[in-house]
């Protein structure tokens, strides 16, 4: 999958970084250790921009490019920021037989952003993810953490209306 | 730190609390016991404030030694959420809202008087209430793996004792050798519940085979096929069972660690193994030197990061390793050469969530469910177009019909079966002549598709097979971890022909291409993603050929998906002219003047279909 990798400059804090070199020094010596930080690193910075990979490949002794090539392979991983509200569309395959792709054209449309994209002023970011598990509310979105369900194409312009 | 003698006397104290809720002992403490389901669908549907609200309403009345509210994991019938059961009664009160709580609670909780208009109608039979177990829903699921899940408190370790928690374990530790451990669960003839149908036992015998300092039990809770959640009811209703079993396990080959691989986007479920680790560390029962009987075992949590082919068990184990999640050639087999190079086993969730019952029950318990070559039980998560979306677990050798129309309550809007898809984008599709097939591994295989790790997708006629297909092309495009070309180039170009027969610019040869590639796919990927992959193709082309057939030649989609082949048409003796479809198309492709026939123009049309759920008087069709 191609990552899209974010044009805002860096705006790190001392405290982030702070945090990420406690959870780096603490997880060093785990075999395995890079993917528990770099879950930690998103948590604390909401993406991996190039400069935190960097502070991560350093902590643990590793190329750029090691550390490069793991954050591009999984998909939860994000080069980019997130939007202030994360629309997030489930497109597994329940939702989808039950219309989701229709919701995703609808929210995509009305925000001029695709999947994966965020929108120019920041304040909303679409992903299209694979099964939350809510099957029985089919189809889903989520933004930040609040559920929508059973929704039509109409719904959707009023939902984000709450957000705007 | 609790000894067995501690852990048998938490047992013998909370058998009787807890059987309110089995029903075998219903009125010895005089209380209620209030099940709210914590999962995350009636979570998604606001479970966690009716717990708030029912909390709340008790103390107010001041009834909360009487009436003890209980959040536990899933009860199957997810469509019907927020649900609530009743004990001792064992009412069932389905789509909770927050103002429905106070009046359960006067009248039901405080007066006796079930509110029957607020039950899961199909337990109500004029003045009586039937059990939920007698409900088609739940008649005919045997549940084995999902045992515990909607019983107890997931995150509460005394009642999964209580439930004879732990008990296969301390059997295993005191009476059994590895070797007889083993023989138990090949006996049993259980096999691998994450796809394959790898025959477990016969895994756990290679694993111990092999000599090492150090060897490893691993679980794969990383369920990626869209629209499966088997495994994460699992561990959000009764994760101690993996852990158990998981130690099990350990013993068994002789491995002093475990790590589970779960999705990070199955946030209640990480909570609750979480909870159920710290809980079990507590008490002694993983650490060091487990009831005293000289066996250490600890288990740790590994996030996965959404990847797909790390469901294969070598890219997984790659991906604990801290790497891409590519996947390596075997031999060498992980049960030679796995994490950390050293010998691994790896099952998934629902495997592990067998294997108390079956040190308890024995392995002839185990073997007399099922059919011949499948053993057991399967957990199948039903979704798409089906009145009861849920978790059902039925005996191996249940036949679709069963499954679709008894347990599911069958396709809604009046609409007819057209497939069921089952093994998500490694799977196929299930046609209606197939409905009387008794499901298992084989069978499966034989016509098709595969058991996957059990999500089962009804379709009804307004799905389109070439765009399913495409569907799940698109997906495994995007999950191709591209290391091996037929894989990488090879869906690509699958999608790239789908996506010409959806846009009506294929040529029939385009069908002998798609067999073709999907032949060579098979044979020369590299892993299971890759050779499966065309899986979803072949099998919509064997049933619903003429499907395919009709998109070339007569450029229709019979379904209506496609929006390419679409074309809205206002029928002439319906149309009244009252200009609502031309006022509300976004494209102003429909003209006509009040009270006259209206026109779509098919150059502007986008086909948004925005006409026809306006039209009041059906007279725009799609075609």
């Amino acid at each position: 999958m191609q990552k899209i990798i974010g044009k805002t400059p860096f705006n790190g804090t001392e405290d982030q970084k702070k945090r990420l070199q406690e959870a780096i020094e603490k997880h060093k010596s785990d075999p395995g250790a890079l993917m528990p930080i770099l879950h930690k690193a998103q948590e604390i910075y909401g993406y991996l921009p190039i400069e935190v990979q960097s502070i991560i490949a350093e902590g643990l002794e590793l190329s750029l490019e090691d550390v490069y090539k793991v954050t591009t392979f999984y998909s939860q991983f994000s080069l980019a920021p997130k939007g202030k509200y994360e629309i997030s569309i489930c497109l597994g395959t329940a939702c989808y037989v039950k219309g989701s792709g229709e919701i995703a054209d609808k929210i995509s449309s009305i925000l001029g952003i695709k999947p994966e994209e965020c929108t120019e002023d920041g304040k909303f970011s679409l992903t299209a993810c694979r099964c939350i598990g809510a099957c029985g509310l089919a189809p889903v979105i989520t933004i930040n953490k609040d559920v929508y369900g059973r929704l039509t194409p109409d719904d959707i312009e009023g939902i984000l209306a709450k957000y705007a | 730190m609790k000894s067995l003698d501690e852990l048998h006397d938490i047992y013998d104290k909370l058998k009787n609390y807890i059987s309110i809720r089995t029903g075998n002992n219903s009125s010895a403490l005089n209380q209620r016991h209030v099940l709210v389901c914590g999962g995350t669908g009636c979570t998604s549907s606001n479970s966690e404030k009716i717990i708030q609200a029912l909390n709340r309403e008790i103390a107010i009345n001041k009834i909360e030694k009487e009436v003890k509210v209980i959040k536990t994991g899933c009860f199957g019938l997810c469509a019907l959420g927020p649900i609530m059961i009743v004990y001792p009664e064992g009412c069932f009160y389905s789509m909770v809202t927050l103002e429905d709580i106070p009046e359960i609670v006067q009248k039901h909780f405080l007066q006796g008087k079930v509110v029957k208009k607020l039950l899961y109608q199909e337990t109500v039979d004029g003045d009586t209430i039937k059990s939920l177990q007698s409900t088609p829903f739940y008649a005919k699921q045997q549940r084995v793996a999902l045992r515990n899940c909607g019983v107890i408190d997931p995150e509460c370790i005394d009642e999964y004792i209580a439930v004879n928690g732990y008990k296969a374990l301390e059997k295993v530790l005191t009476q059994t050798s590895p070797d007889q451990v083993i023989k138990l669960v090949s006996d049993a003839g259980l096999r691998g519940r994450g796809g394959g149908g790898f025959p477990t036992g016969f895994k756990w015998k290679l694993a111990a085979a092999n000599q090492a300092d150090q060897k490893y039990v691993c679980c794969n809770a990383d369920e990626g096929d869209p629209g499966a959640f088997m495994d994460r009811s699992v561990l959000e209703g009764d994760p101690h069972t993996v852990l158990e079993a998981m130690a099990i396990a350990g013993f068994a080959i002789g491995a002093s660690k475990g790590y589970i691989y779960i999705r990070a986007e199955y946030p209640i479920a990480v909570k609750r193994l979480k909870i159920a680790i710290d809980q079990a560390r507590e008490y002694g029962i993983l650490g060091k030197n487990i009831f005293k009987k000289g066996f250490n075992f600890d288990i740790d949590i590994r996030l996965g990061a959404g990847a797909f082919v790390c469901g294969e068990e070598t890219a997984l184990i790659t991906s604990i390793e801290g790497h891409r999640g590519e996947p390596k050639p075997r031999p060498p087999y992980p049960a030679v050469k796995g994490l950390f190079g050293k010998p691994t086993i790896l099952n998934n969730v629902e495997t592990y969530a067998n294997i108390p019952p079956i040190i308890l029950n024995g392995s002839e318990w185990f073997s007399s469910i099922g059919t011949e070559k499948s053993k057991g039980t399967k957990v199948f998560a039903l979704g798409g177009k089906i009145n009861h979306t849920g978790l059902v677990e039925v005996p191996m050798g249940t036949t679709l019909r069963e499954i679709v129309d008894e347990i599911g309550g069958g396709v809604p809007n009046g609409k007819s079966f057209k497939a069921a898809q089952t093994g998500g984008p490694s799977g196929g599709c299930i046609p209606a002549s197939y409905f009387d097939i008794p499901i298992d591994y084989d069978n499966l295989i034989e016509i098709g598709s595969m058991m996957g790790s059990g999500g089962l997708i009804v379709m009804d006629e307004s799905t389109c097979m070439v765009d399913i297909a495409k569907f799940f092309l698109e997906f495994t495009v995007d999950e191709s971890c591209g290391k091996c070309t037929p894989c990488r180039e090879g869906t690509k170009r699958l999608l790239e022909i789908l996506n010409k027969i959806t846009e009506g610019i294929a040529t029939i040869e385009d069908i002998s291409k798609l067999e073709s590639l999907c032949k060579y796919m098979k044979q020369t990927a590299l892993c299971g993603l890759g050779q499966t992959a065309p899986n979803p193709v072949l099998s919509t082309l064997r049933y619903f050929r003429d499907e395919y057939e009709a998109h070339i030649k007569d450029h229709k989609c019979s379904a209506g998906v496609c929006k390419a082949l679409l074309q809205y048409k206002i029928l002439p003796e319906k149309c009244k002219g009252c200009t609502l479809c031309a006022r509300n198309c976004p494209a102003g492709a429909i003209s006509g003047k009040v009270k006259e026939i209206h026109i779509i123009d098919q150059q502007k049309c986008i086909k948004c279909g925005v006409c026809c759920s306006k039209c009041k008087f059906n007279a725009i069709i799609k075609g």
